[in-house]
């Protein structure tokens, strides 16, 4: 029995310092920095990935309000002779008007959130002090410069475009900071005369584009008779693209990275790429990456209506905590059927079209540098199919629930980031400020918790919550806008835990009934990182140990 | 006796207020004929 069981150890200890050895040996084949990170997560596999940095784009059309926006697309069927398109042209935004706007500053991140809050309602009718079309975060694009961005996004010779228009904005676009040569190599330099485009419209189903109410180019359909090739779709999805694009070109410019550095993009819009025998096949990932020129990078699609951002930021942070990529892009483009949604009630009260601007983001996941924020998966809310769909059922699932498993109270979270849709879009539209409506849920039951007190209800929202300053895009406005600023707010010390909050109307789609939320917890940086892992005289001293320990043993029993 | 009791009642829900299943309910017990019901996304 004694020497099976001192056999039975030295097994055991053998079997340890091999392990160990093997890690060793394995390393010694790497890289220096993959081996400290290879070894950093033999030790401790917990190394949480870090938000390296975030882009925020609007791109200004009010041409495809008119003609792209769902709203206008179908009163032109139901009611082609009504008073709201006949308005609707006179309620439109110049380009200047759009940078004037506060939410729009706010959302490039030459205004914060703070500032905003500060500015009374509506703010339509308010000049902001910073008129700016760059800003830290990105940029806002004018109309003309991003449908020659979207001849430059196409592949596959679709989108046409005037001679004229595109000698008079080329130089334009080349000079935008962010574009490059071989994005603009990518527009050539015979273009279309306008009989053709016009014929290509009126014959061929092309989708036209517009500047200034005058037709200036096309989008041709890219097959006969397949509906999901049309150049409707064509048209939706090159935009999606090109915005998606310039959002990730941003991101990756403010994360202060080379573009070889990212290997994995998640684009997470809400539009679907495909043909007949696969209609949401994708990718659109892959497909930004290449016109971005991120060369070393793959990647893929994630859905999920407006909560499609928070998905694949979850997942995203899950790739690169598990070491399958050490850097990961999620990105997103604008939506054209959403321009102009609210634009009936916006003209009957006489407002501005304020949903004239497509929303671009895109935020970078890296291992951990030891400095950026980190996402921590410890503390994830999920709406699952039995949650429900009462307010209270949600709010609590996305908010409450995942507080609970990490032993928080609410007011652990500094800010709360739920759907930051801009109320003056959607008040005068009845459908409130959503983000308050949220903070107001989340507070009910921070009280119920005893979180808070009862009088504390009412300046819950200004203390943990955020005004709204995003454009009604669907996924745009879902918990992301915050990102970049929650970034800088933790970095400076001003915040230490964000929670970022998507939701999203699955039904729409008709497949279910249910409705679908998902969050996450950014927080200060605990100050591990992949370089600070353990180096090759710790795994000789961890060896020797082992040895040492088996020796030990083995003296002990033989006394 | 409820105002909807025996009347037949169309329900858009909002998906950033009340959805449609919970009005749904609520119309279905004060005694209305729920004849469609939907919740739609406004943003």
């Amino acid at each position: 029995m004694r020497h099976g069981s001192i056999l039975r150890q030295c097994c055991e200890s053998v079997r340890a310092a091999g392990r160990l050895l093997h890690r060793f040996i394995a390393i010694n084949r790497r890289e220096s920095t993959d081996r400290k990170i290879y070894l950093r997560k033999a030790v401790n596999p917990i190394m949480k990935s870090v938000i390296k940095g975030a882009g925020y784009i609007l791109v200004h059309t009010p041409d495809m309000v008119l003609h792209n926006g769902t709203t206008q697309t179908t009163e032109r069927i139901v009611n082609p002779d009504g008073e709201y398109l006949k308005e609707l042209p006179s309620h439109l935004r110049s380009f200047e008007q759009t940078l004037s706007y506060w939410p729009n500053q706010v959302y490039i991140g030459n205004k914060t959130p703070d500032d905003l809050a500060a500015v009374p309602q509506p703010w339509c009718d308010k000049e902001c002090d910073v008129k700016e079309r760059f800003g830290h975060f990105g940029q806002i694009m004018p109309q003309e410069e991003f449908l020659l961005l979207m001849q430059a996004c196409d592949v596959f010779d679709l989108v046409k475009l005037e001679q004229g228009f595109v000698d008079a904005h080329r130089a334009a676009l080349a000079a935008n900071p962010i574009i490059d040569e071989s994005i603009m190599a990518r527009i050539p330099e015979q273009q279309t005369a306008i009989d053709e485009i016009e014929r290509l419209v009126k014959e061929e189903h092309s989708e036209g584009l517009y500047h200034q109410d005058k037709l200036v180019g096309c989008v041709n359909r890219a097959h006969d008779i397949d509906v999901n090739l049309s150049a409707h779709v064509m048209h939706e999805n090159i935009v999606s693209k090109a915005s998606s694009v310039l959002a990730l070109l941003s991101g990756v410019k403010n994360a202060g990275i080379d573009k070889d550095e990212v290997e994995y993009v998640i684009d997470c819009c809400e539009e679907a790429c495909g043909d007949m025998n696969q209609r949401g096949g994708g990718n659109f990932a892959k497909a930004t990456a290449e016109i971005a020129g991120l060369n070393n990078a793959t990647g893929s699609d994630a859905r999920g209506f407006c909560a499609g951002p928070a998905h694949a930021l979850v997942e995203a942070a899950a790739l690169v905590e598990s070491g399958a990529y050490k850097t990961v892009a999620v990105t997103a483009g604008g939506c054209t059927a959403k321009l102009g949604m609210n634009g009936k009630d916006h003209v009957k009260k006489g407002l501005p079209i304020l949903e004239d601007m497509l929303g671009g983001f895109c935020v970078i996941l890296s291992a951990n540098d030891g400095v950026s924020p980190e996402i921590n998966l410890e503390i994830l809310g999920r709406h699952t199919v039995g949650t429900g769909s009462a307010p209270q059922a949600v709010i609590g699932s996305l908010v409450t629930d995942p507080l609970d498993r990490a032993g928080l109270k609410v007011t652990d979270i500094d800010k709360f980031s739920p759907e930051m849709q801009n109320p003056d879009i959607t008040k005068p539209a009845g459908a409130g400020d959503v983000p308050l409506a949220n903070y107001k849920m989340i507070a009910a039951l921070a009280v119920k918790r005893g979180d808070i007190e009862k009088a504390d209800l009412g300046n819950f929202p200004v203390k943990h919550g955020l005004t709204g300053w995003a454009p009604t895009q669907g996924h745009i406005p879902s918990g992301v806008p915050y990102i970049g600023f929650a970034r800088e707010d933790i970095l400076a010390g001003k915040i230490k835990r964000a929670m970022i909050i998507g939701k999203g109307s699955l039904f729409l789609g008709r497949m279910t009934n249910l409705f679908d939320g998902v969050s996450f917890v950014i927080q200060a940086n605990s100050g591990e990182s992949a370089e600070s892992g353990v180096s090759e005289e710790e795994v000789k001293g961890m060896i020797a140990k082992a040895m040492k320990d088996f020796a030990a043993t083995l003296m002990a029993q033989a006394e | 006796m409820s105002i909807l009791a025996g009347k037949k009642v169309i329900i858009i829900g909002d998906r950033d207020g009340i959805p449609g299943m919970a009005i749904e309910e609520c119309a279905k017990s004060a005694g209305a004929e729920v004849v469609f019901s939907s919740t739609e996304c406004f943003v």
